[in-house]
């Protein structure tokens, strides 16, 4: 499958057209170096143009490439000595949320993430990464632990949501995010949360009420899915772009929004275009962040979280009549 | 940090007028279940409950508060608070003034305290006919200050809410509500607070996923539809036509999910029931 995207297009003809000059030169040895020093700058520029201005719904392809980084991958890439852990002690173990031990620069921390699937067999068996009660039941243990052993938590969101189903809603859905909510809000321990694609709905704020909260750059965080806002207002799923321009979804509007702390920034393309890269640069970001928030007690992690959620909405007052 | 919240807030009694509006629907009403057709009146008097099926009419915020309050009187807190449209979403505007002239409530929850069989509460009560109950800034605001009134007070809670969900139109602003709310109840809870949440029909989204299934204990009236994803979401995912009874307030019954279906005609009995077994709270009893 092509990991290009519609509005990459452009860039990849351009590609192409200089691949084939080399080619072409090579064969017929023609030297064609200074043609090709002035394809290869052109390409830098338009590089430029394309990433640097790119849309709301051309950010939301992006958090949603298929070639893009899951969590299970930055894990790997970031910490040391992970070990996974499974199941939520009462039902089952969801694959859609993973989660474990395992060491930050040496700290031991507690990692918990939403976990999409490489391909259909194993999006099927993650449910596409939308978890049901068990999944957030089995994050609320993985944490509650760490909050017992004072470790700190660390939290990888990327969800469409959580799973619409008749089974998730008899196992109460419902409670199983707030009831993280509320629980998150009064744990004693750092809490770190990295949107690192799609952070869609109650789904992902049920692993994501943290000290900090950071997105990378071409991540995404909303109220509902685009479509979905689409179908609801506009009774067209179509429309999803004109929605994703509307809901303010992107790094960008949420930083000016005062919800999130941080953009972590992706390399030029996307994430998927070097997991290293982007691995490392959320790793500085979380140690820069984790070492202001060691410094601080468990009351006064508790008290910046509450104050952090507590400000967050506007509103006016009526005129009297 | 409580104080400063709190300083701005201005009681006032509700004039009993408003408490006991009655919506123009004309001399006779026809129940949506089971097509019997009944005067208003006699339907008023009823509780809004169908005299044939028992089913249980949708009802306003200060429909809902005359019949729960002792005396109907409610001491209301942040009644000027309105929305702001942040986003600049398209059409919010104009929808917000709509939606303030058809229900004639300024946002989506009525907040303040009063008093149930003796006992003094704070109570919040959400209504579906502003906006679908959406839960914006506003009502994430409204509903968090009157959680941290209770802790102030040391007060009961009471919240009976009825939402379609989060309020689209402020997304991610309206998603924190989430966190905001239950935050706070975290924080009452410490305290051992009592908080008694009702579900009325229908919550849904994030007002269910957050501060209504944080109850002590969760009631719900008859025919309620609770549920986090939509009916119409769910058989579109699964491809299966779902149960009549699916998330209704009987099926949630049976998946334990609540602790008892309450008729309206027994709410008020009930709740004053469970505020008297908490009203010694914190004090062991000798028993010799």
């Amino acid at each position: 499958m092509s990991s290009e995207l519609p509005f990459e297009k452009p860039l990849t003809e351009l590609r192409k057209k200089i691949d084939e000059l080399k080619h072409f030169g090579e064969e017929k040895e023609i030297d064609f170096t200074d043609e090709i020093g002035r394809l290869e700058e052109r390409f830098k520029q338009l590089e430029v143009e394309i990433y640097d201005n790119m849309s709301a719904p051309q950010i939301m392809n992006m958090a949603r490439h298929h070639q893009r980084p899951t969590s299970l991958e930055y894990i790997n890439l970031i910490f040391s000595d992970f070990i996974e852990l499974h199941g939520d002690r009462v039902f089952a173990d969801d694959l859609a949320i993973v989660g474990g031990l395992a060491k930050l620069n040496g700290i031991p921390v507690t990692v918990v993430g939403h976990q999409r699937g490489k391909d259909t067999k194993d999006n099927i068996q993650r449910f596409f990464g939308s978890p049901h009660p068990e999944g957030f039941r089995k994050a609320l243990r993985f944490m509650k632990q760490a909050n017992k052993f004072g470790r700190p938590i660390i939290t990888f969101i990327d969800t469409k949501g959580a799973y619409p189903g008749n089974t998730a809603e008899e196992r109460n859905q419902s409670e199983a995010i707030a009831r993280n909510l509320m629980e998150m809000a009064n744990f004693g321990v750092p809490i770190i949360c990295v949107v690192i694609g799609e952070g869609g709905s109650g789904g992902a704020l049920a692993l994501g009420v943290g000290n900090r909260v950071l997105m990378l750059e071409n991540a995404i965080y909303s109220a509902i899915s685009p479509n979905g806002a689409a179908s609801i207002l506009w009774k067209d799923a179509s429309k999803a772009d004109e929605a994703a321009e509307a809901m303010k979804i992107t790094a960008k509007d949420l930083l000016e929004f005062g919800i999130i702390e941080d953009i972590i920034s992706e390399p030029q393309g996307g994430a998927h275009r070097d997991k290293a890269m982007q691995a490392d640069g959320i790793k500085e970001a979380l140690w820069r962040h984790l070492q202001q928030l060691l410094e601080m007690t468990p009351d006064q992690l508790r008290e910046d979280r509450y104050q952090k959620f507590r400000k967050v909405g506007r509103f006016g007052t009526a005129e009297l009549e | 940090m409580f104080k400063d919240l709190f300083q701005k807030k201005k009681y006032a009694v509700v004039p009993s007028e408003r408490t006991k509006r009655e919506i123009p629907e004309g001399l006779m009403n026809r129940c949506p279940k089971c097509g019997q057709i009944q005067f208003s009146k006699e339907l008023e008097k009823n509780l809004k409950v169908c005299s044939s099926c028992g089913h249980h009419f949708r009802l306003n915020a200060w429909e809902r508060i005359a019949m729960t309050l002792d005396e109907g009187r409610l001491f209301e807190i942040d009644e000027n608070m309105i929305a702001e449209d942040p986003l600049k979403f398209p059409g919010y505007e104009s929808k917000l003034e709509q939606q303030k002239a058809n229900s004639g409530l300024k946002d989506a929850v009525i907040t303040g305290e009063g008093e149930i069989g003796g006992f003094p509460v704070v109570i919040g009560v959400m209504s579906f006919d502003f906006f679908s109950g959406s839960m914006g800034s506003v009502v994430g605001e409204k509903v968090t200050r009157a959680i941290e009134l209770a802790t102030e007070k040391q007060l009961p809670l009471i919240l009976f809410s009825t939402s379609g969900g989060a309020r689209m139109q402020e997304s991610i602003l309206s998603l924190m509500q989430m966190a905001k709310t239950s935050a706070a109840l975290a924080r009452f809870n410490e305290q051992g607070g009592l908080y008694i949440s009702i579900f009325t029909d229908p919550t849904l989204g994030g007002v269910s996923a957050s501060f209504a299934s944080l109850g002590d204990f969760i009631l719900a009236e008859p025919g309620a539809i609770v549920g986090f994803a939509g009916r119409i979401v769910i058989e579109q995912t699964i491809r299966q036509k779902l149960p009549d009874n699916f998330q209704t307030a009987e099926f949630n019954m049976k998946h334990g999910q609540l602790d008892k279906v309450v008729h309206r005609k027994d709410m008020k009995t009930l709740l004053t029931k469970l505020l008297d077994m908490h009203a010694g709270k914190g004090e062991p009893v000798d028993v010799q």
